[in-house]
């Protein structure tokens, strides 16, 4: 297993998409470990203690060469606020590389299934799954056309399919409504956002007896399954999304 | 080189930092970030008679400086750390304290028997103080005939340092300090986590699925140093303190409140390296104000003229 580290990295970017998203880029002294799709690092946000936990923050993009880690974060609360007021030159200290990340199963075809900020590790795992001579599909979930972002990145991987709840781009409605499920033929799907959504996507791959893993939220304390408090009932269980996840394959869960 | 090193009755510690059960797993979950063998010592997780799955989720709410959870005991039970966890200990140059926990005074004994044969563990927290349990933790630390039968049960059994966990929703701490003395006990901990709830507005529902749960962190703090004061007046046995300490200024206030050694419980979450940092600040305290021994500090507290409701006190 790869050794955990913490270590303060440099702000070298705070890009604004739109009202609610925004991606930090980030580069260390050194070179990174290794990081697969899926995995998340702890953010201390304030050292004077408010908010007073580390964010657990999935990562949205490596770029080995320069040292460089990119995340896509959502403004939901305080924690997130103070980070999206982060400045270049600013510092900003992580634990990481942590969880248990997606895994690579045989066959070609793989819908990629997430809503809101679940689409974060949705690249790193596009581009795995790319290099590894595979088919992504990306079918993405937005409130309304006000959240949706520059998807080119995942356009270079593979198609991408948008629904939006008003309607005001893309398809009308949740992903899980989306005509791709019933025509695309995918050997599995991987998904990340709002549990009733992966659960409805669970169902789906369920019923055509595919693969299908997905990326939990619980609330974290600590991040390295000492605390316990990010308990996840299972077939084998009580597991952590902290280390024994996020990714789950839903054959697996009891939820 | 200043003597760090301190006394839990007959147990020696090679300094007073040490780390709070359920916030360190059983150590290892920690080795990345620092040298466990700097530990003054390591509580472990609590341990059960039979394998708990804890409480259903959310078990965690974020709260100003500090947390709410209702983990529940979760751990696989006793035999399962003899045969699994025990074995790994030894690679680390510290003392492993066995927190004992139970839902029956039957059950507190016989977790307590069997670590009683474990030569490599040297002393048992009794855990008489869990908010998060229906049965036992609380229920027997809050209510002193009790407290005090489960801790003289565990005493009849128990023959090396028995360590007696109390909670801070009680009335009186030296009440029930004094009862665990009385009883047997060879050195207090405390503060256990304060009953607490968090709201969801939004949702209009409780935030953890068992409604309430145990504050813990810096919000504790002040509480948890009046208590930790108390208790050293009360009873002449030593008292270990614990409470949102993330820092060594916090530590050695434990200490001048009358704390032999002090616990660092949620700052772990926060900072996996942060118990390091605490006994390097402390080396450097005593060093900048010139004392020799660590044990100097204990109680060492100046207090206002006239004063009276505890006198000073000398061992």
């Amino acid at each position: 297993m790869v050794k955990k580290k913490i270590e303060d990295f440099l702000v070298t970017g705070n890009h604004r998409l739109n009202t609610e998203y925004f991606v930090l880029t980030l580069r260390s002294e050194h070179s990174l470990p290794a990081i697969f799709p899926g995995q998340f690092a702890e953010l201390r946000v304030d050292h004077a203690g408010n908010p007073f936990l580390r964010r657990p923050i999935s990562f949205f993009d490596v770029d080995r060469e320069q040292h460089e880690i990119r995340l896509l974060i959502q403004e939901v609360g305080a924690g997130t606020q103070q980070l999206s007021m982060l400045d270049p030159g600013d510092t900003l200290n992580m634990i990481y590389p942590l969880g248990h990340p997606f895994t690579m199963v045989e066959g070609k075809d793989f819908l990629l299934a997430a809503g809101g900020v679940g689409i974060a590790p949705m690249l790193l795992l596009g581009r795995t799954l790319k290099q590894a001579g595979k088919r992504p599909v990306f079918l993405f979930g937005f409130r309304s056309e006000e959240q949706v972002f520059d998807l080119s990145a995942f356009e270079a991987l593979g198609e991408v399919y948008i629904t939006t709840e008003d309607g005001s781009m893309g398809k009308k409605g949740m992903i899980t409504g989306h005509p791709i499920l019933e025509t695309g033929i995918f050997d599995g799907c991987y998904s990340c956002g709002p549990e009733p959504m992966m659960k409805a996507i669970a169902k789906i791959a369920d019923g055509k007896d595919i693969f299908c893993e997905v990326s939990l939220e619980n609330m974290m304390a600590c991040g390295i399954g000492a605390c316990l408090c990010c308990a996840q009932p299972t077939l084998h269980g009580m597991k952590m999304a902290c280390v024994d996840g996020p990714v789950f394959n839903t054959k697996e869960l009891l939820w | 080189m200043v003597d760090l090193q301190v006394n839990i009755g007959a147990l020696s510690l090679k300094n007073p930092v040490t780390t709070a059960s359920g916030c360190f797993g059983y150590g290892s979950e920690y080795s990345d970030f620092m040298d466990i063998s700097r530990l003054g010592a390591v509580f472990t997780k609590a341990v059960t008679k039979e394998n708990r799955e804890g409480n259903p989720s959310p078990r965690m709410a974020e709260t100003p400086s500090g947390m709410l959870n209702s983990v529940g005991l979760q751990n696989k039970g006793v035999e399962y750390f003899i045969s699994h966890i025990y074995p790994s200990l030894h690679q680390y140059d510290t003392v492993f304290i066995a927190n004992v926990s139970g839902s029956t005074l039957d059950e507190y004994v016989e977790v307590a028997e069997r670590i009683n044969d474990l030569e490599g563990i040297p002393a048992i927290e009794l855990n008489i103080s869990c908010p998060n349990v229906k049965k036992g933790g609380m229920v027997f630390g809050t209510n002193g005939e009790s407290a005090a039968e489960v801790i003289r049960a565990v005493r009849k059994v128990y023959r090396k340092t028995l360590i007696v966990k109390l909670s801070p929703n009680v009335t009186s701490i030296p009440a029930f300090a004094k009862t665990a003395e009385d009883a047997g006990a060879d050195a207090v901990s405390l503060i256990n986590t304060i009953l607490a709830m968090a709201i969801d507005a939004e949702k209009r529902k409780p935030v953890l699925a068992t409604v309430t749960g145990g504050l813990s962190g810096p919000a504790v703090k002040p509480v948890a140093l009046r208590m930790v004061w108390e208790a050293y007046h009360s009873v002449n046995i030593p008292v270990i303190g614990i409470g949102g300490i993330r820092s060594a200024s916090d530590a050695i206030e434990f200490m001048l409140a009358g704390a032999t050694a002090i616990q660092i419980g949620t700052a772990n979450f926060v900072e996996p390296a942060v118990s390091v940092q605490v006994l390097e600040g402390i080396m450097a305290y005593l060093e900048r104000h010139g004392f020799s021994s660590v044990r100097e500090l204990i109680g060492n507290l100046e207090m206002p003229e006239g004063f009276e409701r505890f006198r000073p006190k000398t061992f």
